[in-house]
């Protein structure tokens, strides 16, 4: 049996979605900014799906732009919004954002202040925390809408509250939570946001990037009129279109399901495992487990679980390439044989209850088989 | 990202275990950083006669370890002192470049079973 819970990470894309996009390969394929029939056609294709989604967060058209992924939305936001600053202003982020939030943050430490908002054991930022950290010069903050290593859901509405109330600019990481939760943007208070198509059954290399109107940023990437200037580059249309369909798909998906999954899961494994950590706090996207094995190693754990079919992630420091684990779990106070020893499952609609049975009798076989090898072992 | 023989040695693992009694035992690295051997050695007439060990790591980690054990076994502790951790990586037909320090720890571990060893037929 072949079982994919690694949707975090990357998604399959819907059939329907690949369908959409085929035509804008070969058939529709013009460049939307060109002036004849085709190009006209490519550009009413992006529109349409730019209007869509859109209105599926709540914002006007002229406000969403799209870009080629997560990342690339997050760096045009944090640098666009820093350099239109003077130097030395003040930024405040989250410990646990996603590296394409952090490394920018440490990038422009530099020449910017930064703050690093701690989290709560169950990985949560307070809103106490960002009044107190604001300060006179600070000029952005960016807090991640749900975590994608534990699917941590953070009170985004209420910084926002704050941001707008300071005359703050705030941006959120939506990555791990467009095409999953239902996403407002002025509900959230939010200024900007970050969206991914791979995460939500779409194609990979495109994203989108929220800006409520009237803001103003540098352009970071430097060329075209495309995207206002914002994103310049010949759209990727089939990317584009895809993106629109497969969160259509998405949004509409049975979440409640995937949550009974998620939560047969975790009560399998805390009744195979009594002293088992769940990383995962109550308020967390339906999709998503992160726990906690001690004495047992993430990728060796993982490496076990892919021979028997099943694909998941960890933040062990050795299934990353990195000397350090989860940078998310040691903010939430793990020690590093726990963030050492995590596993994330992260469901998707395409998930069944045989999966997740199989899924739960495989990981007690791969923690007793790892467990065998270790030096701590349970039963001597 | 892994040779064959490394695949190899972290699904089949030779040697894993504690040992009873064991001559000399190496404990090395440490949890925190994500990788810890313990090597555990039988010595007869200055010869390795039997060698476990346990490993907390990834694969690497594991694969280093159980192919250490088959080659210093049945070798003299001179000969099993002369282990590098080039030999190790060779052996399992290479290591990716951020996977090799867990074969310096499999040289550690087993230099450190040794002078454990050393240390209790000398009575210190």
């Amino acid at each position: 049996m072949k079982v994919y819970l690694d949707n975090n990470a990357t998604t399959a894309m819907h059939q329907e979605a690949v369908k959409k996009m085929l035509p804008y390969f070969t058939d529709i394929y013009a460049n939307p900014s060109s002036m004849h029939d085709m190009g006209f056609e490519a550009r009413e294709a992006m529109e349409n799906a730019r209007e869509f989604i859109a209105e599926h967060i709540g914002a006007e058209p002229s406000e969403l732009f799209f870009t080629g992924s997560g990342t690339e939305s997050d760096n045009i936001a944090l640098r666009g919004i820093a350099f239109s600053k003077p130097k030395g202003s003040h930024i405040i982020i989250s410990s646990i954002e996603h590296p394409a939030v952090l490394k920018t943050a440490q990038v422009l430490e530099k020449e910017y202040e930064v703050t690093y908002l701690p989290v709560s054991r169950e990985g949560l930022v307070s809103i106490e925390d960002v009044e107190n950290a604001v300060r006179d010069n600070t000029v952005l903050i960016s807090v991640m809408h749900a975590n994608n290593e534990t699917g941590a859901i953070q009170p985004i509405a209420g910084i926002g509250e704050i941001a707008r109330q300071r005359k703050i600019l705030f941006h959120t990481d939506a990555v791990q939570t467009v095409g999953k939760l239902d996403i407002d943007v002025k509900g959230l208070n939010a200024d900007m946001l970050s969206g991914s198509a791979h995460k939500f059954h779409g194609p990979k290399g495109v994203g989108i990037l929220y800006k409520r109107k009237g803001i103003r940023f540098s352009h970071i990437i430097t060329g075209g009129h495309h995207e206002k200037g914002i994103r310049p580059g010949t759209e990727n249309v089939p990317g584009i279109v895809g993106m629109a369909e497969a969160l259509r798909i998405s949004s509409g998906a049975d979440h409640e399901r995937i949550r009974k999954l998620r939560d047969m899961l975790k009560n399998s494994i805390m009744e195979a495992f009594p002293d088992i950590i769940v990383n995962t706090p109550e308020n967390s996207v339906f999709n998503t487990l992160n726990v906690s094995f001690r004495g047992v190693e993430g990728e060796a754990l993982l490496l076990t679980l892919s021979q028997h079919g099943i694909m998941a992630s960890s933040g062990s420091a050795c299934s990353s390439g990195d000397l350090e684990p989860s940078h998310v779990l040691l903010a939430m106070g793990s020690d590093h044989m726990t963030a050492h020893g995590s596993l994330r499952f992260s469901l998707s609609a395409y998930n069944t209850e045989e999966e997740i049975k199989y899924t739960a009798a495989m990981i007690v076989k791969a923690v007793e088989r790892i467990e065998n090898i270790s030096p701590y072992k349970k039963t001597e | 990202m892994y040779s064959k023989e490394v695949i190899d040695h972290f699904r089949n693992p030779r040697n894993v275990g504690k040992m009873e009694n064991p001559d000399g035992v190496g404990r090395v690295g440490n949890p925190t950083c994500g990788d810890e051997m313990v090597i555990y050695i039988r010595v007869k007439n200055d010869v390795i006669d039997d060698v476990k060990f346990e490993t907390y790591g990834c694969a690497a980690a594991i694969a280093s370890s159980s192919i250490t054990t088959e080659l210093i076994k049945g070798k003299s502790i001179k000969e099993a002192m002369q282990l590098s951790n080039k030999m190790v990586v060779d052996k399992l037909g290479g290591l990716p470049q951020a996977k090799v320090h867990c074969s310096v720890l499999a040289e550690e571990g087993v230099k450190a079973a040794i002078e454990d060893y050393r240390k209790k037929i000398e009575g210190i």
